[in-house]
């Protein structure tokens, strides 16, 4: 294997999602490709040398024209500000990868799909929702998705595109801190019954992603072994307090 | 790609010269303690748990929990580095050397290599000369405190010289073997070795 070597990619699009939330699309010329769930390193450079690097999830399904994050801005982070701040169309910056090969769906692994996202932890599950698309996969998949309102849910028009496709996708959203009004859905965070309400039943053996925040992950987990879920069957990406994926 | 500038990135102002030293390269320090793993925490009961040290030794050993804590504790404090970037510096564990549990089971002339397997299925594999000479622990303690399971309590190993993905969770034993045979990240695109300060994170790097 030949080492990943770093890439200089250029910004062509700057595309806000929420408040806090910005996909950008980046030209990366070379770019072999990647699995749907796989990440990439981003190394930035201050004048005086100084670098920092983290890594991103790859939003865009693999054959995409560009490779796009998406980045939530964290106040207290050191890179997320500047990738959701500061870049502008034209921008540089470097990158390598993909890198990941645990947390990654194609379709030939089959299913049925259990998605479950909180927060920006949705963009690695959108890219295998994307590629499902793409390819016109028919595994049954359901994303059940955390968020804190409605006007925090990244992707929604999109999502509620692909659910409108009849293809065996559905999405059901939670709302945990605020509800707009005639909101008839979940309005608290995921739960046990939530998941047997929305998931699999453990005989259908289900493939489950789960990424989000390292709370909820960990209780999602958790309830869905309690579940019977076969914890083999269950991957998971957390993200810690300063979200790194 | 040297000369490479991002425009209009300064970048949080540095810390200390000090932390500046601690820090290998592309690791920025952390004052949490994030939580990566692969899937569900594994919950081990205590009354059941057992640590082997196995394979290519004169006398396979198994510990109880109440064993391994009669033997002569080990601290370690010190810095941690994690392949996501984070590091957490001046941090402290307590449990028992690496040293003392192969002392106990006489690794055989022909042992070169370690495999630590774990409750829930993960696996990573070491060179045994990584796990000797007061350079790795069995941990159970993480600052005064008992190791929190998303941690990898009850117990983990602890190699700090490396990254983290090596100090392997929810530890249930050491598997000695006279070759080397990639562990679960190592076979999926994760550095066999994992040398922070030689930034070993993937495959080629």
């Amino acid at each position: 294997m030949g080492r990943l070597s770093w890439r200089l990619a250029t910004v062509a699009e700057v595309r806000p999602e929420t408040a806090r939330v910005v996909t950008l699309a980046l030209e990366v010329p070379g770019w072999d490709g990647h699995l749907p769930g796989q990440h990439v390193d981003v190394r930035l450079t201050a004048e005086d040398g100084y670098q920092a690097e983290r890594g991103y999830s790859i939003a865009s399904a693999p054959g995409s024209e560009r490779v796009e994050l998406t980045v939530e801005r964290l106040d207290d982070g050191e890179v997320s500000p500047y990738l959701a701040g500061e870049l502008r169309p034209g921008d540089q910056l470097e990158l390598r990868g993909p890198v990941g090969g645990y947390f990654v769906w194609e379709p030939g692994r089959g299913g049925p799909l259990l998605l479950v996202a909180g927060g920006s932890g949705v963009v690695p599950l959108m890219a295998m929702l994307r590629h499902r698309a793409a390819t016109g996969s028919q595994v049954p998949a359901r994303l059940l998705y955390s968020s804190r309102t409605i006007e925090d849910v990244i992707y929604r028009e999109e999502l509620d595109r692909l659910a409108a496709a009849g293809d065996g996708l559905a999405v059901t959203h939670a709302l945990t801190r605020a509800q707009p009004a005639g909101w008839s859905g979940y309005a608290r965070r995921i739960d046990a019954v939530m998941l047997e309400e929305v998931g699999w039943r453990p005989g259908e053996h289900p493939l489950a992603y789960v990424c989000g925040p390292t709370r909820l992950v960990e209780a999602v987990a958790g309830q869905l072994v309690a579940l019977g879920h076969d914890p083999a069957r269950v991957r998971t990406e957390r993200f810690g307090p300063t979200g790194v994926p | 790609m040297g000369g490479f500038v991002s425009r209009g990135f300064r970048g949080r102002r540095r810390a200390g010269a000090e932390q500046a030293t601690r820090l290998p390269p592309g690791q920025y320090a952390e004052t949490g303690f994030p939580v990566l793993t692969a899937g569900p925490t594994p919950r081990v009961d205590l009354a059941t748990w057992r640590l082997t040290v196995e394979g290519l030794v004169a006398g396979p050993r198994e510990w109880t929990w109440e064993e391994i804590q009669a033997l002569p504790g080990s601290d370690f404090e010190g810095d941690i580095h994690c392949v996501t970037r984070w590091s957490k510096l001046g941090t402290s564990f307590a449990g028992v050397s690496v040293d003392t549990l192969l002392e106990a089971a006489e690794p055989r002339p022909e042992a070169s290599h370690v495999v630590a397997f774990c409750h829930g299925g993960y696996t990573t594999n070491l060179p045994l000369e990584d796990l000797r000479g007061g350079k790795a622990w069995v941990v159970w303690e993480h600052e005064g405190a008992p190791l929190p399971a998303e941690h990898g309590g009850p117990a983990r190993l602890l190699v700090p010289h490396l990254y983290l993905w090596k100090s392997a969770k929810w530890l249930a034993g050491l598997r000695l073997l006279d070759h080397d045979a990639p562990g679960f990240w190592e076979s999926l695109g994760y550095h066999n070795v994992g040398d922070p300060w030689r930034e070993e994170r993937y495959w080629g790097d």
